[in-house]
């Protein structure tokens, strides 16, 4: 049999391996050197942490792809990179260089206000965002073999990866009670593919992987959102961001595997200097946020 | 017969509910004692680097050495290179069994692939003949074998992709993301 590439199992089996683990940001080779030593599954490779793509205003694009392919030389992970919504051909210039995972990010400055890419359209797997299921299941209908819940990047204030993951888990838990009858009216008033719906019922989950996003910075928030039901976490900000990276990068690694056990959590959590500063979402004005770009 | 899998990264889940379809009863191992009462253990897929970072940390290389010498153990993928001996890199290894290993042999994701294998051993064992279709994903391939160990199967360029040493099973592809419990079925028989 001639062996086959870019399958649908390729994809979302690589999501399945970073399970119960930790991806992070990082901006340079040597923040992903202390990312991989601290033990992340995966880096997302960026020019600019969430914090400061709201700190520095203007518009957010992929990154250069020298500074990406600098990255992907220095660790031996898998390595992530974010094209904006809507634009495929940065989606197309991040598969040429050799990209593991595409994240189609609201963090950027969308490029189109109305379309996603459409991801079965490449060999490379793409994350995309979601704050609710039918979001989920319209990502997952355009080729997204992994999933994470957007929280509000950049914040350190995990309210919104909270809210947004007990959403979609909430609506799986409907879901697995309904009777089939009730399944297109469900997919109407989600804006979700009818056959998605009936898959989520059938499996109880999503058929793919589920990452939490936006707002992570302790070893007990990763560990509240795997608690919550996630399959892992993304720390964009909150490692960087805060007193000391390796060590903080090291107890949410930590944290994400022994996420039911409060003593390992307790231990952990001692002595991690200062978190990142943050921002209340609750007080933050609706321009600035950012969870609202996807469609 | 109770089957632990190392849950300290990786697609554990996907393990367990093959260990369930065909009827042995599990155990999540994240900590030394959880590895009392167990008949073999599987290490799954996920990333090499990580699991063994969070092996030490949680003093787990010296128990699962011990348990690998009078038990079972099989390792997928990133468990393959944690069980082998040599990975030219230094990154905790558990060293049990006589493979050299290479991590992300095939390339990155896009060169990740399926393909049909053809596994002797395994066909005596479970009494069938349809080829086994595997998942390899930034798989490692297997260098050579030394001492006890043998090659169960090869690609057709003759690449090592997995490899027995009595107890011991190593595979760089991924049993536990296709529906054949074939490769489960044949790691309980070493087990028993």
């Amino acid at each position: 049999m001639e062996a086959k590439t870019g399958t649908w199992t390729e994809k979302k089996g690589l999501a399945q391996m970073l399970k119960g683990g930790v991806i992070m940001d990082v901006v340079n080779a040597e923040q992903a050197k202390i990312a991989e030593d601290a033990g992340a599954c995966a880096v997302m490779a960026l020019e600019r942490v969430p914090a400061d793509i709201r700190a520095d205003g203007g518009v957010a694009r992929m990154s250069d792809p020298d500074m990406i392919l600098k990255i992907m030389d220095a660790v031996s992970i898998p390595v992530m990179a974010k094209c904006r919504i809507g634009h495929f051909v940065e989606a197309q210039i991040l598969e040429a260089i050799g990209i593991d995972y595409i994240d189609e990010s609201e963090v950027l400055t969308p490029a189109d206000e109305e379309h996603h890419i459409l991801k079965h359209d490449f060999k490379v797997p793409f994350v995309c965002g979601c704050r609710n299921i039918g979001e989920a299941l319209r990502r997952i209908g355009e080729g997204a073999a992994m999933i994470r819940t957007k929280g509000e990047a950049g914040t350190g204030d995990v309210v919104e990866a909270v809210r947004h993951a007990r959403t979609v888990i909430g609506a799986i838990k409907q879901l697995t009670v309904m009777g089939d009858e009730e399944l297109m009216t469900f997919a109407k008033n989600n804006g979700a593919p009818y056959e998605l719906v009936k898959e989520v019922k059938e499996l109880g989950r999503l058929p793919v992987v589920n990452f939490a996003a936006g707002g992570v910075a302790t070893p007990a928030d990763a560990a509240l959102m795997m608690q919550l039901g996630v399959d892992g976490v993304f720390v964009g900000s909150g490692i960087f961001k805060s007193g000391d990276p390796a060590r903080r990068a090291q107890a949410i690694v930590k944290a994400v595997t022994h996420d039911q056990d409060a003593s390992i959590l307790a231990e952990v959590s001692k002595n991690l200097g200062e978190a990142m500063v943050g921002r209340n979402v609750s007080q933050m004005p609706e321009g600035e946020k950012i969870a609202g770009r996807g469609w | 017969m109770k089957i632990g899998v190392l849950a300290l990264q990786g697609d554990f889940a996907e393990h367990i509910s093959m260990l369930k379809k065909i009827g042995v009863e599990t155990a999540e191992v994240r900590l030394p004692e959880h590895l009392n009462g167990l008949d073999g253990l599987i290490i799954p897929g996920g990333e090499s680097t990580t699991i063994g970072k969070l092996a030490t940390a949680y003093n787990l290389i010296e128990p699962l050495r011990e348990f690998g010498k009078s038990h079972a153990i099989w390792g997928t993928c990133a468990g393959a290179i944690f069980l082998s001996k040599d990975i030219g890199r230094d990154q905790p290894l558990l060293g049990l069994m006589d493979i050299k290993v290479q991590r992300n042999a095939f390339g990155r994701q896009v060169d990740s692939f399926e393909t049909d294998l053809e596994i002797d051993e395994l066909f005596k064992a479970t009494g069938t003949e349809h080829p086994y279709h595997a998942v390899f994903i930034r798989a490692p391939i297997i260098e050579a074998v030394s001492g006890s160990a043998k090659v169960l199967s090869a690609l057709e360029d003759g690449r090592i992709v997995a490899a027995q040493q009595g107890h011991l099973l190593a595979t760089s592809f991924h049993p536990e993301l296709t529906g054949d419990a074939r490769f489960h079925e044949y790691f309980i028989s070493l087990a028993s």
